[in-house]
């Protein structure tokens, strides 16, 4: 299992602050939660197609493309940040 | 090194004057003030609502700070950002460097502003006559991280 948290117009976009989850075997990467989680159709695969600005921290830590991500991680997908 | 996010108000004086507290060594402190505006991209701002990621904004921030003070020689630094609901004119985030000359201290204040501008997981909202909107993030701001 994992911990997916959605966060700020995301959030709102999907409908859902977050989710605890089973990955596939096949899913190892964040480029990979990526695209599977697109496969869910409507929003999901509008706000997580490729070209869209998403912004990935895995364990709190800001995540590329390629982080692993296992069993155990807290996983937030957040739109670019806006602070300051 | 402190950093802190908090919903209420920071007194900038006090916070200047406990930062170099005792600390013969400093010669100067740069600081800026971020503060909230009545107008973003030609509406009107009633309120702002800031959110942010608890567990990750601390850690980012400390993280973008300790960066500064490898890259720098500075004394000490400070970060307070404000969440929550916030109106015009109201400040939203302090960053402070304290070092022994100026530049140290300049350099340090803007790279962890431009930091915090990109890496620190804050999102802003705003409550317009034409409804709330989440603000989008300015290309501007990346390119002003990666000079660094």
């Amino acid at each position: 299992m994992v911990r997916l948290i959605y966060l700020a117009r995301l959030r709102d976009a999907l409908g859902s602050g977050g989710e605890s989850i089973e990955l596939p075997g096949d899913v190892g990467t964040v480029a990979a939660l990526r695209v599977w989680l697109a496969r869910r159709g409507g929003a999901w695969t509008h706000e997580l197609a490729p070209g869209r600005a998403l912004r990935v921290a895995v364990n709190h830590d800001l995540a590329t493309a390629d982080t692993p991500v296992r069993a155990g991680d807290e996983i937030a997908l957040f739109p670019p940040v806006t602070g300051g | 090194m402190p950093v802190r996010v908090q919903t209420e108000d920071f007194d900038v004086a006090k916070e200047l004057a406990q930062l170099r507290a005792g600390n013969r060594a400093v010669g100067a402190v740069a600081a800026f003030i971020g503060v909230v505006r009545d107008l973003n991209d030609n509406a009107d701002v009633r309120t702002l609502t800031l959110e942010h990621y608890p567990g990750m904004t601390e850690k980012a921030l400390a993280g973008i700070v300790a960066e500064a003070m490898q890259r720098w020689s500075v004394c000490d630094a400070l970060v307070i950002h404000r969440v929550g609901r916030l109106e015009p004119t109201d400040q939203i985030v302090l960053v402070a460097v304290t070092s022994a000359h100026r530049g140290e201290a300049f350099a340090a204040c803007e790279f962890i502003m431009d930091y915090l501008k990109t890496r620190a997981p804050f999102w802003k909202k705003e409550d317009t006559a034409a409804g709330e909107r989440w603000v989008e993030a300015r290309a501007s701001d990346d390119d002003a991280a990666a000079r660094w």
